[in-house]
């Protein structure tokens, strides 16, 4: 699960790590009186699940409560690549000197945490990596024996901080970093830019947080943060029906079961020649309540003009999915041209079921490759 | 042969008596895998249709003999119960529980580091050597006892390519789910090497998907590690990046861990790449013709 920078900010501050004062608003009301709380000069920043705010323009200097209520009105409702903006943070404004950059990752290939810090901050990392690879400063973190401060020290002096005052300072991030990515169960933590003021403080400016999602369950504190109005409100629905779903951008709706087989379902109905509406996963049990839920999910998207199911039953039982979807297009009224291809545990069976009902969209195909190849033909 | 697990495996199953622990841990044993125990704190001493339940690993351990775990214990619980069968020594830990955290798999991964100990998983779907041994969810009766051995990061994917190869007459030494989350204790390159080291396996189908760079080191490996040929398949080419695709493991951070990357490293090094199950499927039937 992805946070915004503010709830990145508070955890930062929980942890102890610099940050400055700010406060939410909704309206341009709102963003003039958290303005004129703060006083002086503020910046006014859309809170948008996606890189790339400042160049779309939802970043902006306000000298003025005023000024701050006008920014507000402009990049409220703002489309920032495909995320409507409805929150603001609006911040105290900080007198820059330097930008750094630190983050704590996963190192999925050596297995444990991966410390990155840079003096070349407020740039894309990716880019750092490409263009001065000797300039990033890479240190891996034993999880069993966690952070000590020789980690800060190595990170601090290779990247060549010359300053002992930031240098205190950076260390002293790192390891209070290092204690929320544990104690948060994070993906990323990354703190980009990383700024020194002219005052010579030391002060995350921005914040790219990821939890694991498998450990809100001990953490509810963060689950509660999921911005449930900024999502794509099928993907709000799917979670709550225990689907798992991804809008696409096409016209056929796929549906399997298990991540990997529904994934290879998505990309041959594009190798066919259609455009998927979507990712529907139904998991490893689906019985037929949790069909009539995906199919719900899939048909609420307006763009959808047929649907492929495909299924290998493993522990998921072909005949359950048959009876599933005769209840759905029942239940539901669906006209949608809809495809089936059933194999594995209880195929003949779920085929039979399917085959006994009368439902002039139902289309049953052997494989997998005939079946999208209709279910593209029939979305045309 | 066949790798991992065979006649000789001596089964524990953590979590026996759990409805999911037991209708699995039969459903394995019904294919002939000796299971010998059962784990399930505070139920010592009750059987499981003649399966002895244990209170601690270590009692499955030196009263039954045990040499292979299988967790089937929820989520929150399951990390412990890794550690304790790794620290009973069994040979080999296979947890089919998903939705592990990912901070506990990395501990539990320099946990095992030098203890000698296979970890396969979690959110995985299990082994199968067909005629020999299934420890995990395979539906069994999809598969057919071969040459070809199948390693891959997803449960029902794997189940469709092996009825591919099954509908071309093809079987397998052994099926390895190695799971789809982001750190897993096997990775591709562990189980290739113990199938260039199998006499049985004759080639290798390997079945990936987006997220990570495991693929990519597994390509590097194939080229100078192994002489058995291997066949690619790469799950998610028209995955949108920063989705997760149902997997947690499954996504693509910035420009990295795309499918496209994927077949372009494995090509690169001679690695033949399906684009589809039926594409890769019948690669593996053109390799086993003309040998």
């Amino acid at each position: 699960m992805d946070l915004h920078e503010h709830q990145g900010k508070e955890i930062f501050r929980q942890f102890g790590i610099p940050v400055s004062d700010g406060l939410l608003a909704t309206t341009p009301d709102g963003a003039r009186a958290a303005a004129e709380e703060i006083g002086g000069t503020v910046v006014v920043k859309a809170q948008v699940l996606i890189g790339g705010r400042g160049k779309a323009g939802g970043i902006k200097l306000a000298t003025s409560a005023d000024e701050a209520a006008a920014h507000a009105s402009e990049i409220l409702g703002m489309d920032i690549r495909g995320h409507t903006v409805s929150k603001l943070w609006v911040e105290r404004a900080s007198d820059i000197a330097r930008e750094y950059y630190l983050s704590l990752t996963f190192d999925r290939s050596a297995k444990q945490p991966l410390f990155m810090f840079t003096t070349q901050g407020g740039m894309d990392i990716e880019e750092v990596a490409a263009t001065s690879p000797d300039a990033l400063v890479k240190l891996h973190v034993d999880p069993l024996e966690g952070c000590h401060p020789w980690h800060a020290r190595r990170l601090v002096y290779a990247g060549g901080v010359e300053d002992p005052g930031e240098q205190k300072q950076i260390a002293a991030i790192v390891a209070k970093l290092y204690d929320a990515f544990v104690g948060t169960d994070a993906m990323l933590c990354e703190i980009n830019p990383l700024i020194v003021t002219l005052e010579g403080e030391v002060r995350a400016l921005d914040s790219k947080f990821t939890v694991d999602d498998n450990a809100l369950f001990r953490h509810p504190d963060i689950a509660e943060m999921r911005d449930v109005a900024g999502s794509d409100p099928l993907e709000v629905l799917a979670r709550e029906k225990g689907v798992t779903y991804v809008k696409l951008d096409g016209e056929v709706g796929v549906l399997g079961n298990g991540a990997g087989l529904t994934m290879s379902t998505v990309d041959v109905v594009t190798f066919v020649g259609g455009r998927p509406a979507n990712f529907c996963d139904l998991g490893g049990g689906g019985d037929a309540q949790g069909v009539v839920d995906a199919l719900e999910v899939i048909t609420r998207d307006p763009q959808v003009r047929s649907i492929f199911f495909n299924i290998f039953g493993g522990i998921t039982r072909c005949d359950e999915v048959a009876r599933g979807v005769l209840q759905a297009v029942e239940q539901m009224g669906l006209d949608q041209p809809i495809v089936v291809r059933l194999d594995g545990t209880n195929a003949e069976e779920g085929r039979r079921i399917l085959g006994e009902a009368t439902l002039r969209n139902l289309h049953t195909e052997s494989t997998m490759l005939d079946g999208a190849r209709r279910a593209v033909e029939l979305a045309a | 042969m066949a790798i991992l697990v065979d006649k000789d495996t001596r089964l524990v199953v953590q979590g026996l008596t759990g409805s999911e622990g037991r209708f699995h841990g039969l459903r394995n044993r019904s294919h002939g895998t000796n299971v010998v125990a059962g784990v399930t704190p505070g139920k010592g001493g009750q059987e499981v249709e003649g399966i002895p339940v244990f209170d601690t690993v270590a009692d499955a351990v030196g009263e039954a003999g045990a040499d292979t775990a299988m967790v089937f214990v929820p989520a929150p619980f399951a990390a412990d119960a890794m550690y304790e069968a790794v620290d009973a020594e069994l040979t080999a830990v296979i947890c089919i529980t998903e939705g592990v955290p990912a901070h506990e798999m990395l501990r539990i991964h320099s946990f095992i580091r030098g203890r000698g100990v296979r970890l396969i998983g979690p959110n995985c779907p299990g082994v199968l050597s067909p005629g020999k041994a299934n420890v995990g969810i395979i539906p069994a009766e999809i598969f057919r006892e071969g040459s070809v051995g199948l390693v891959s990061r997803s449960g029902t994917l794997t189940y469709q390519i092996g009825h591919e190869l099954t509908q071309l007459g093809l079987g397998n030494s052994t099926i390895v789910g190695i799971g789809g989350d982001p750190i897993v204790g096997s990775s591709f390159l562990d189980i290739l090497a113990l199938f260039e080291a199998d006499p049985q396996t004759e080639q290798v189908v390997m079945v990936g998907e987006i997220g990570g760079a495991e693929e990519e080191r597994a390509a590097e490996f194939i080229e100078a590690e192994m002489t058995k040929p291997v066949v690619a398949y790469i799950a998610g080419f028209t995955a949108p990046p920063g989705k997760t695709m149902g997997h947690a493991g499954a996504i693509i951070s910035g420009s990295a861990g795309t499918a496209q990357a994927k077949k372009d490293a494995l090509e690169a090094r001679g690695i033949r790449v399906g684009m589809t199950p039926t594409e890769t499927a019948q690669l593996v039937a053109e390799i086993a013709g003309g040998r």
